[in-house]
């Protein structure tokens, strides 16, 4: 029973909250009237059995005591409670349905361009994924008391400076989406290669991201770049099994063994892949997983259509270009015309990106390939210096 | 709804000259009565330089007076609006256009007891 209170915790926590937010009209009487509903069921379930709709009983039993409560506190003339209580008896009762889903509106609060990025990040896992704070400061290596402080002020700043609780008019649509992409993907990459630490992957910010990224989708099936950025989560992810070693240690593409990869993740995500670019927007996100797709194809790296991934490049710096994209692509040139061309790629690079790692990694194998040792092992050097997270530090160490 | 100040934050220095500055002065008129027909504006005012300010503190039982501005810097505040809208949303809409027509960075911050 606890079980199955957890599991629909893990499901339901997110649509509560939105829901009484709009009821209450506030983040953390909504947060506590859920926190309640759900201690209730911990007491209650085990007995009597769950409900038919858990969801529903949990939404329901919320409101229900945050307007006791607010009831008691406005008959003592808090004047707080008093405005809340209007506002939730305003409120038609709760309808399940996807007509109106709460949980888009309160992912463009949480995802809102007026919050610090280290804030969206860990109010959409507090308020949309249930993770608790403690959670949240350890997969992001800060104290509790800091993450603590920072969903504080957060919270504060979009009561106070009245950030809206609503999707975005169609004007601002595209720009306020890729905010909320970002973030999605910004939870995915921090679990997928924690920039420190010891882990290489944390699993629980990897699920969370893809989970909210399957919600965003259900929610905006008509957005190819959410499905877009789902299909590179999901292929991504589909690699976890074979990325790491014994010991915990990294395996780069090229060596992972292919059979641990997981298959219903690839097919998932190459169907995705082909459902977005079939309807002609592509983006960013869509050429990424288009990427994944063509690497996911290849049962041996041999197979590898890297004239392709070359091509998908192109396109990628045709529509988003940066540095760190044009060195991708310099890896996949190295395949289709040698190292000797990639390196000077890569060289032409080498001023922006000079504290970039990874540049100094890939600098490092081609060098390496060219049988220039000397300098192959320096930019090992280099590398190993320049990443926090002690997986891939090892990694590149063993290559000096 | 709720009040937010709009300031406009401006680099110290000699004003640009007439011909640059009477274009976006049009454009600025428009604007503030764009705000005005919409039924946002509550009050607008411009500020002389920095270096006519004044600041007066206390230090222990004194209270002292030195020339100002308060804090260092290139810039500084040079006017505000005071705008009334429902969420931040709308009010972030007037900053961008004040942004837009002056070519100057605008803090949008929402008033303690701004809900009218």
């Amino acid at each position: 029973m606890p079980t199955e209170i957890e599991r629909v915790f893990r499901e339901e926590y997110g649509r509560a909250v939105a829901v009484l937010v709009r009821v209450l009209g506030d983040i953390d009487l909504a947060e506590e009237a859920v926190q309640d509903a759900f201690a209730e069921a911990v007491k209650r379930w085990p007995d009597a059995g769950a409900p038919p709709s858990p969801a529903g009983w949990i939404i329901t039993t919320a409101r229900n005591r945050a307007i006791d409560r607010l009831r008691r506190e406005a008959a003592r003339a808090d004047k707080h409670a008093q405005a809340a209580l209007l506002h939730a008896q305003e409120d038609e009762p709760y309808e399940e349905g996807p007509v109106r889903d709460d949980r888009l509106r309160l992912i463009f609060t949480c995802c809102h361009p007026s919050l610090a990025p280290a804030a969206r990040v860990a109010l959409t896992l507090r308020l949309l994924g249930g993770l608790t704070t403690a959670e949240i400061a350890r997969a992001f290596l800060v104290p509790e008391p800091t993450m603590a402080q920072r969903l504080v002020r957060a919270k504060r700043k979009i009561r106070d400076a009245g950030i809206p609780y609503r999707v975005p008019r169609e004007a601002d649509l595209p720009d306020r989406l890729r905010g909320v992409l970002a973030v999605l993907y910004l939870v995915f990459n921090e679990g997928y290669a924690a920039s420190a630490g010891s882990e290489l992957v944390r699993d629980d910010l990897c699920d969370e991201a893809v989970r909210l990224g399957r919600l965003l989708v259900e929610l905006m099936p008509d957005e190819p770049e959410a499905v877009g950025l789902l299909a590179l989560m999901l292929l991504t992810a589909s690699r976890r099994p074979a990325r790491t070693g014994a010991g915990g240690t990294l395996v780069p593409l090229a060596e992972q063994d292919r059979s641990r990869w997981d298959r219903a993740l690839i097919a998932e995500g190459q169907e995705l892949v082909r459902r977005c670019l079939r309807r002609g927007r592509p983006g960013p996100y869509q050429i990424q997983a288009a990427i994944n797709a063509v690497h996911s194809d290849a049962a041996v790296a041999a197979e590898t259509d890297w004239r392709q991934i070359v091509r998908l490049y192109d396109q990628l710096m045709a529509l988003a270009p940066s540095s760190v994209v044009a060195l991708n692509r310099a890896v996949a040139v190295a395949e289709t015309e040698g190292p000797e061309p990639a390196l000077a790629l890569v060289d032409a690079l080498a001023g922006d990106l000079d504290t970039y790692y990874v540049l100094h990694a890939v600098r490092a194998d081609l060098l390496r390939r060219l049988g220039r040792a000397g300098e192959a092992a320096e930019a090992y050097q280099r590398a190993a210096g320049l990443t926090e997270n002690a997986a891939e530090r090892a990694y590149l160490t063993a290559r000096i | 709804m709720k009040q937010y100040m709009l300031s406009i934050i401006q680099p110290d220095g000699p004003e640009p000259a007439p011909e640059v500055l009477e274009p976006i002065m049009k454009n600025l008129d428009a604007l503030n009565k764009e705000i005005r027909e919409a039924g946002a504006w509550v009050f607008a005012a411009g500020l002389f330089p920095p270096d006519t300010a004044t600041v007066v503190r206390r230090q222990g039982d004194e209270l002292l007076t030195t020339d100002g501005p308060y804090a260092e810097g290139k810039e500084h505040l040079g006017g505000f609006t005071i705008i009334q809208a429902p969420d931040l949303d709308a009010a972030l809409e007037w900053g961008r256009k004040y942004a837009d027509v002056l070519g100057l960075p605008i803090e949008v911050r929402p008033m303690h007891h701004g809900t009218c």
